[in-house]
């Protein structure tokens, strides 16, 4: 069996399992935020109504919540969810909830690997397509609407189709101008928006052992636009690190066995790769930085689940260090832990000394939410994920998604800029 | 949820693929929770100009499909964000059948528990369905498509098609055998750290 098949057989309390086998799983750990909470707590009315009990939860330690979308509120509906949320918790005794304005909060997907909320082996579930993300750890993670979400709330599992693998290859390590964000929009340049629907996209070789564990995260988060049931990495002392330094002990590590089965094997050379970008509008729709159509940009935006980690921010650091943006720039640490560690290495100045404005942990402007969003006819470079019409902002305005250092070199010049290109 | 009937009803065809859910629902209406009204927020930015005027060359805003119940979309409907709204306008706005070539997963799991049918159909037969004027019959019960020319047999897991039919979201139906899992947990012997 292959890592996602030994998660989902013991969470099923199974021997063995294959691809499309359907299993009920235990689940691990369940999140939700102030978008799907909300919607969680209206199925739960909708279920009281209906005489179903819904006075307890099966387990409220393996429950943790977020406030990402709308935060800090921005008006007053966003305002409302955000107390419907504390009550919910406070009356089901969760007692892990971020809040902001009370110490560390964050994205969803950032705080899972940041306060280490979830755990090599883990099923996992979140209410948010990229829930993907956390699979970079060595769980099976992966996201769910509402309904899912509540029914895990009240009964600790849920079933699965056990999904067939993708395995991506890549061969060495990646030269220091490209990221896993670059190799992520090749991967869905090449198999598309619906390349990986209801399938795990598991990365391997020796450029991934090579990669650190928030470089893993990128590329999890981004299977999401894929269409993959899940992204998922096999955990290595790397991942233990990275989590006993934020408090983790007892590890289990899951592994794939030596003859596991994938349906298709990709293979990439780390030494072929480029700085890469996609256009508006779809994640597939890829091109590598010095092809890139030549667009006079509106703003740079580095911020999100998949581009605003720590190491993606020190990336931007490097390439504004003495330099000034030409265009209106934001960074937006996704984490209240990541912005503090930015600050006390000097990123801050960094970002400030060239004119950026830093903003507050939130989704932000990445679903186009608030803090940011963009005009009729603007065009954006962007660390986020998404390219939809209309995702950033205006309908008719334009997203362009990149690494965070082609974000920050465009930034300097007001083009898309190959980080190499830049004087 | 209401029990699945038998739809009849002319198809409204989006010819557009990979439809997201910020298409479907823009996130601006994710603030809202209440069960009911989503279906004026569907499609809003290609139904609605930056002023609310209805834009006419949008399909949804041509009169003839007013009491469609049928949607007909292209591949990789419903990609991207995971929010259930999507789903909640659609069924609001009158929509209990989509028709697409594929669906992306989360999307799809989230109409069973609503109460919409996803069907989906290969893409040669999706194309020649978006062309058609006349009325159209959805038999879940039977799994078939019938228009003016044809019948068009669709394949639906058979749990899914008994849960539309019989109205049940899966924590329903869980609930149906509540007596038999309280049971069960009291004779079971596994430690319940486990």
């Amino acid at each position: 069996m292959n890592i996602v098949e030994k998660i989902l057989a013991r969470g099923a309390g199974k021997s063995s399992v294959s691809p499309d086998d359907v299993v009920f799983a235990k689940v691990d750990k369940v999140m939700m935020h102030d978008v799907s909470g909300p919607g969680v707590i209206k199925v739960f009315d909708k279920l009281k109504k209906q005489g179903i009990s819904v006075d307890k939860l099966w387990d409220a330690s393996k429950v943790w919540v977020a406030e990402d979308h709308f935060v800090p509120s921005a008006e007053k509906a966003s305002a409302e969810n955000i107390v419907k949320l504390s009550n919910f918790t406070k009356n089901y005794g969760i007692e892990k909830h971020f809040k902001y304005g009370m110490g560390q909060y964050g994205i969803c997907h950032t705080i899972s690997h940041e306060e280490a909320m979830v755990m090599p082996g883990d099923v996992y579930v979140g209410g948010d397509s990229h829930t993907n993300t956390t699979g970079a750890l060595g769980a099976f993670a992966c996201g769910l609407g509402h309904t899912d979400i509540a029914y895990v709330l009240l009964n600790g599992q849920i079933w699965f189709k056990v999904p067939e693998t993708y395995y991506f290859k890549l061969n060495g390590k990646l030269p220091d101008h490209v990221m896993a964000k670059d190799l992520i929009l090749k991967i869905i340049g090449e198999i598309g928006n619906d390349g990986g629907a209801y399938r795990t996209m598991q990365f391997g070789g020796s450029g991934i052992d090579e990669m650190s564990v928030e470089s893993r995260l990128t590329l999890c988060n981004m299977t999401t636009e894929a269409g993959a049931k899940n992204g998922i990495v096999e955990p290595d002392q790397k991942v233990v690190d990275y989590l006993t330094q934020r408090g983790a002990t007892n590890f289990n590590l899951v592994k794939g066995d030596e003859d596991a089965e994938y349906s298709k094997v990709f293979e990439f050379e780390s030494s072929e790769m480029e700085p890469t970008i996609a256009k508006p509008f779809s994640p597939d729709n890829t091109c590598i930085v010095r092809e890139a159509p030549s667009v006079e940009l509106d703003k740079s935006y580095i911020g999100s689940c998949t581009g605003a980690k720590y190491e993606d921010l020190e990336a931007a650091a490097k390439i504004l260090k003495g330099r000034k943006v030409k265009i209106r720039t934001e960074v937006l640490p996704a984490a209240i832990s990541i912005y503090q560690r930015a600050m006390e290495n000097g990123l801050l100045k960094i970002f400030l000394d060239a004119g950026v404005t830093v903003g507050p942990p939130t989704c932000g402007a990445c679903c186009g939410a608030h803090m940011g969003v963009l005009a009729k006819d603007e065009i954006c470079i962007s660390t986020t994920n998404r390219n939809f019409p209309g995702r950033m902002g205006h309908v008719e305005s334009q997203t362009y998604l990149s690494s965070p250092l082609v974000a920050a070199a465009s930034a300097v010049t007001g083009k898309i800029t190959d980080p190499r290109d830049l004087e | 949820m209401e029990s699945f009937k038998k739809i009849s009803s002319i198809v409204t065809p989006l010819d557009k693929v990979n439809v997201d859910t910020d298409q479907i629902v823009p996130k601006q209406f994710l603030k809202l929770v209440q069960k009911s009204g989503f279906g004026k927020f569907l499609f809003f930015n290609w139904r609605y100009d930056e002023h609310e005027n209805k834009k006419s060359d949008f399909v949804l805003n041509n009169p003839k499909f007013e009491n469609s119940q049928i949607l007909v979309a292209g591949d990789n409907f419903g990609c991207g964000s995971s929010r259930e709204h999507a789903v909640w306008a659609l069924l609001d706005y009158g929509f209990s059948v989509i028709i697409a070539p594929s669906f992306a997963d989360i999307f799809l799991s989230n109409c069973f528990k609503n109460g919409i049918l996803p069907i989906t159909l290969d893409q040669k037969i999706v194309e020649k369905l978006q062309q058609e004027t006349g009325t159209v019959e959805v038999d879940l019960e039977n799994q078939t498509i019938k228009t003016s020319a044809e019948e068009i047999h669709f394949d639906i897991d058979s749990y899914k098609k008994k849960i539309l039919l019989e109205g049940l979201d899966d924590i329903a139906q869980t609930f149906q055998y509540e007596k038999e899992i309280s049971e069960y947990e009291k004779e079971s012997k596994i430690p319940s750290v486990l």
